[in-house]
């Protein structure tokens, strides 16, 4: 019996020879246990070694493999090729950001903003290391674990029209995670992310469309905490002009 | 250590086409729900106006109230009504993502969230309505 086959059409573009991307179909055994990543590392492996795509993990942790798959950002290690067989599948580099090499994109504007918002716990004074740990309660805890589970795959960014649109925009996972930061109880760095997060390059932006959410990989919901953001924001700001006396 | 840089002449720059919108449903359905502000917002010029008409009068009114009875009207204002409908859902749709509830520990879900807040908003609704009718009769 003849093996079962699967097509994929993967963009590729080599910026020696190609003046722009063209789109070139690759015909694959078909297994049903296999992901989009499995397919291509078939195609890198057997047919067409220029192939260049990132990966690492395979296990939907090192947020690498994130492309487009039939239209939509997809982790490749999590995308099985059962779900669309035997439909053909489109593979392309994630929308949004510019292409350095077939499915490669340039991540360098997505690391400068992650950096801007400090996503790291800062102190105002560190305690020496013998005086313990920062404790936590589980209830503190709670309020930005969900946050914390961003692998920083940019599928975000590629679902999202207005950083598509508005490029200058700070974007969905950087918020979340100067959000994350800003909900830690042992973090004291809120008035060093305000001033990103509050700019008008970053939560204005947002309009909510809600995208971001639906494709995170990790449930993180970054419009959650766009919009959150936005709320304790305005309540900062009414209170300044309230009660301006208040100030810390 | 800085990290490698690529060559920023080669990087192929994808432009977003007009028609994104229209690529995915929950695009869409997030551009009818930006379209609604605009329904909503004629609605109220067309108010405005209509309460304006009290300046020449009572007679000016009702012959303006009357204007807008014809069938065109009428469809306008069918538009309006299911726009605002829609305006209203995605509103406290938006507000259950916002609004983080607890009962003691436990979160209470987003789907309960809205239903509270359509019951409320359903509820006040009525009441409006019952006095409106019960001030008319």
């Amino acid at each position: 019996m003849a093996e079962s086959t699967i097509r994929l059409n993967v963009t590729r573009y080599r910026p020696e020879l190609d003046r722009v991307p063209r789109t070139q179909s690759y015909d694959i055994p078909y297994r049903e246990d296999w992901v989009v990543l499995d397919a291509l590392n078939h195609i890198k492996d057997q047919i067409d070694g220029t192939l260049s795509y990132r990966w690492s993990c395979r296990m939907g942790v090192c947020g690498s493999c994130g492309m487009m798959v039939n239209g939509v950002p997809k982790l490749t290690c999590a995308s099985f090729l059962r779900d669309y067989y035997p439909r053909e599948i489109q593979v392309e580099p994630l929308v949004n950001f510019p292409i350095i090499r077939d499915l490669v994109i340039d991540m360098s504007d997505f690391m400068d903003k992650l950096k801007s918002v400090k996503p790291w716990i800062i102190r105002k004074e560190e305690k020496p290391v013998s005086q313990g740990e920062y404790r936590q309660t589980p209830a503190e805890l709670d309020t930005y674990k969900q946050f914390t589970q961003c692998i920083n795959c940019m599928l975000c960014y590629a679902a999202c029209p207005v950083y598509g649109l508005e490029p200058e925009f700070l974007g969905p996972a950087a918020i979340a995670l100067g959000y994350r930061y800003n909900m830690d109880s042992r973090d004291q760095g809120r008035d060093q992310r305000q001033g990103i997060l509050m700019s008008h390059d970053a939560i204005w932006q947002c309009t909510f469309v809600g995208e971001c959410s639906l494709v995170c990989p990790k449930d993180v919901d970054p419009a959650a905490a766009i919009q959150r953001t936005k709320v304790d924001t305005t309540k900062e700001w009414f209170q300044s002009l309230l009660l301006p006396w208040g100030q810390k | 250590m800085s990290a490698v840089q690529p060559d920023k002449s080669k990087l192929y720059h994808r432009q977003v086409p007009a028609t994104w919108w229209l690529k995915k449903s929950t695009y869409f359905l997030f551009m009818l729900r930006e379209l609604s502000s605009l329904f909503i917002a004629l609605f109220l010029v067309l108010y405005l106006v209509q309460l304006y008409q009290l300046t020449d009068g009572p007679q000016a009114y009702v012959a303006f109230a009357h204007k807008l009875s014809s069938p065109g009207w009428l469809l306008f204002h069918l538009v309006v009504l299911l726009f605002a409908l829609y305006h209203s859902f995605t509103w406290f749709q938006s507000t259950a993502v916002i609004l983080v509830l607890r009962i003691g520990d436990r979160v209470i879900p987003r789907e309960i969230v809205t239903a509270l807040n359509i019951g409320a908003w359903g509820l006040i609704s009525l009441v409006i309505l019952v006095l409106f009718l019960a001030l008319k009769g």
